[in-house]
């Protein structure tokens, strides 16, 4: 699962009002290779949570990202490559992603994060 | 005629690794799984500027559909209930980030961060009562309530769905309502049992002229796609006509030789000279079958 995924998702439990950003356990992290495109990192800039982004992959282990990114930036090759890595590079292979309210754990197997919710969360 | 899976087992049970790979390696199920994928993405009306998007492919099963977006150069995100079918996905090494999820549960996703969605054949496994937590009514709601937040403004979504019957299809289009969308249902093929494929194109947003449903394939031999320019203030619709599909159409159709024809076949034969018995109400009338 990559980081852009994870930035997408949120919570969905009963009772939670801001499920985002799930806290990620970390377990295994594999690095693979993405081809780079300026165009799509663009285009989902103003849609990324920076923050989260920055926190998730510090949990990664990645620790080159900025704290704070404005639009501006996007015109630097450097910032754009550490972009790119943060986001479509970085996988999260085993572990999990916890809910920040209840601290409910979906765990995340072979990349695959598992969100069915139980009967009595939804 | 086999029966419908849905009507069988839920799909994480029907879905198991045998069905799975059983799926997946079907050419038959491939092919159409591609060519409905195909016939999806157009119908999303994505603007044509080679941006690559991020879309959501509800119900991606073992990743058929999602390749073809990842063919058309974009990003996205699969959604399966079945764990066996998200494995053999990951076997495929398809480019798509995959989570297991429950889409009657709600889609676990942030508000306005998709750029489309699409489905194929999964949407009417909502309308199965599988649990007794499962009332559908419920499931359809949390499903198109979160389908409607996670979607970009003016974002389309483009479910093509196997209802089991009319109530059903009323079923699905009046939760999408509900939700908020405008849009309608396209077919393609209206007429044929065996090619009549049904597409819900919903857009994110209110009813304009650009979310107008485009019109489906019929038997005309000519297919008509209202081509959107929902950026536009003039919102002119162009006809397009694929020049593939008549010619398949056409040639799928003559497979029954009517009267007309062999009627066309007798006149031919007379003009040309050879003794050609008159016709009569028996001309070409249909035989029985061991005849």
């Amino acid at each position: 699962m990559r980081l852009l995924t994870h930035n997408m998702l949120s919570s969905n439990i009963k009772g939670v009002t801001n499920g985002f950003p799930l806290l990620i356990e970390v377990e295994k992290v594999v690095e693979k290779q993405v081809d780079f495109n300026e165009d799509f990192l663009r285009n989902m800039f103003p849609k990324i949570e920076w923050k989260a982004l920055v926190e998730a992959s510090r949990t990664m282990g990645y620790t080159e990202l900025p704290e704070n990114a404005e639009s501006s930036m996007l015109d630097s090759d450097e910032f754009l490559g550490k972009f790119h890595h943060a986001l479509v590079e970085l996988h999260l292979e085993e572990g999990a992603l916890v809910c920040p309210e209840t601290g409910r754990k979906f765990p995340v197997n072979k990349g695959i994060p598992n969100m069915l919710l139980h009967e009595d969360e939804v | 005629m086999t029966s419908r899976p849905e009507l069988q087992a839920p799909p994480e049970i029907f879905y198991n690794d045998d069905e799975a790979r059983k799926y997946t390696s079907s050419s038959r199920i491939i092919e159409i799984q591609a060519k409905l994928s195909e016939r999806a993405l157009e119908l999303l009306a994505l603007p044509n500027d080679g941006v690559h998007r991020l879309l959501l492919d509800i119900g991606c099963g073992s990743g058929l559909s999602g390749e073809t977006l990842t063919e058309n150069g974009h990003q996205w995100i699969g959604l399966d209930i079945s764990q066996s079918m998200l494995d053999v996905a990951l076997e495929r090494e398809v480019e798509g980030d995959l989570v297991l999820g429950d889409m009657g549960q709600g889609l676990d996703l942030r508000t306005g961060v998709i750029d489309g969605a699409i489905s194929i054949s999964a949407v009417q496994w909502l309308c199965n009562a599988d649990k007794s937590s499962h009332e559908p009514r419920i499931r359809l709601k949390a499903f198109f309530g979160s389908l409607y937040r996670s979607l970009a403004r003016g974002a389309r979504a483009v479910l093509q769905v196997y209802p089991e019957n009319l109530a059903q299809r009323e079923l699905i289009l009046s939760f999408a309502m509900r939700a908020g969308f405008s849009g309608g249902v396209v077919v393609d093929y209206p007429h044929s049992t065996k090619s009549r494929k049904e597409y819900l194109v919903l857009t994110c947003g209110p009813p304009s002229l650009s979310s107008a449903a485009p019109r489906g394939k019929g038997e005309d031999g000519e297919s008509c796609s209202d081509e959107d320019s929902s950026g536009d203030e003039d919102n002119q619709s162009v006809c397009v006509s694929d020049r593939h599909r008549p010619r398949k159409k056409q040639k799928l159709n003559k497979k029954m030789k009517g009267r007309e024809w062999v009627l066309r076949k007798k006149e031919q034969r007379r003009r040309k000279g050879t003794a050609v018995p008159a016709d009569t109400k028996y001309t070409a009338r249909k035989r029985k079958a061991r005849f």
